[in-house]
């Protein structure tokens, strides 16, 4: 089938500003989204720019906005987006160029809410025991592939980019809810900050964002909940 | 230590957290508040019947003005406080949030005032 694909062009040594180039491509409707660039980029204009590594919707590089939704470009089917597809890169960072944006104050937030197990005590010869109902409670955002589909489709986000964002917020609940972890003084002072998890407005743009499904908006008001009920 | 009370020790305060329980609160009680409101005000009485004399005889009883003082109070904060999130988010430079604070805040406690000086001062006079 031939599928129209509109894409946002930017380069910044050149363009003065972005503008949309249109390609028409011949795949399959099985083919993916990831596929219909590859083809653009091979056999018609080399110099279209984007991320793209595993291919499989693991790594979470081709994150990019498909007809005004985030989605990884690698787990969207042409046959789910029709012939006439509008690509752009995600919204609220900066454009490197093409569909590559900056990706670092993204990991800086990330950073921030210190995503690793912090126990002080020795370690045991064996592992840190854990029941499964305790593992349980934070499965959902083990998840993350840190791909930002969430963080950049969020409104709050786009309008204050100081907002550390449901990416950095799920993976704060994956550390908050482990029974291991013992200290979540530093994460906390981040996530009940002004720019923490109270600006969240329960879009759910983020949820229907998330490639691997993980419950985000839920993720966030349980670290609400978790503040609000700890907070004596 | 619980998680919040860590972030006070590391920040001095939870005013945010409190702010946001405050919304769902007050949220809940102006529902019920403003329902009332325009039910009295709007459809059990007649707009014909709504006049001086209909005022007058409300605010002889103490229970309406406690019920205005409430409703102004509540809406006051809770809008307050929501068009200081949503300033706080969308005014990005220094000197126009401070403008736009000062605004918000002056006007919010004039007519904060203004109101409360009605209610506790309205003396109902025989028309």
């Amino acid at each position: 089938m031939q599928v129209t694909c509109k894409i946002r062009r930017y380069n910044p040594t050149v363009d003065e500003k972005p503008y949309f180039s249109v390609y028409r491509a011949e795949v399959e409707p099985t083919d993916r989204v990831l596929d219909v660039l590859n083809t653009i980029k091979w056999y018609e204009d080399g110099t279209l720019t984007y991320r793209r590594s595993c291919a499989h919707g693991v790594c979470g590089s081709d994150a990019m906005r498909i007809n005004g939704r985030n989605r990884l470009a690698c787990k969207v089917l042409v046959r789910d987006v029709g012939n006439r597809m509008t690509i752009e890169p995600m919204m609220g960072f900066k454009v490197l160029r093409d569909l590559v944006v900056d990706m670092e104050p993204f990991f800086e937030k990330y950073k921030a809410v210190k995503p690793y197990l912090i126990n002080d005590e020795p370690a045991p010869v064996t592992e840190r025991l854990q029941s499964p109902e305790d593992r349980a409670k934070y499965d959902d955002t083990t998840k993350c592939i840190l791909c930002a589909a969430c963080t950049t489709s969020c409104p709050p986000f786009w309008s204050n980019p100081d907002f550390v964002g449901p990416a950095a917020l799920v993976n704060a609940h994956r550390f908050i809810f482990d029974s291991r972890d013992q200290r979540g003084a530093d994460r906390a002072a981040i996530i009940s900050d002004r720019d923490g998890v109270w600006r969240c407005r329960t879009v759910f743009n983020c949820t229907d964002a998330c490639p691997r499904g993980i419950q985000v908006t839920n993720a966030m008001e349980e670290v609400k909940r978790k503040l609000l009920y700890d907070r004596a | 230590m619980s998680l919040a009370r860590q972030a006070v020790e590391k920040r001095g305060t939870n005013f945010e957290l409190w702010s946001w329980y405050y919304f769902r609160i007050s949220g809940v009680l102006l529902l019920f508040l403003a329902l009332g409101h325009v039910y009295v005000m709007h459809i059990a009485t007649p707009i014909e019947e709504v006049n001086y004399a209909f005022v007058a005889a409300r605010y002889a009883t103490p229970f309406w003005r406690t019920y205005d003082a409430l409703l102004l109070l509540l809406a006051m904060s809770h809008g307050v406080n929501g068009m200081r999130l949503i300033l706080h988010d969308y005014i990005r430079a220094r000197s126009w949030r401070v403008f736009a604070f000062s605004v918000l805040y002056s006007a919010a406690l004039i007519f904060t005032v203004l109101g409360v000086l009605v209610i506790l001062t309205f003396q109902p006079q025989p028309s």
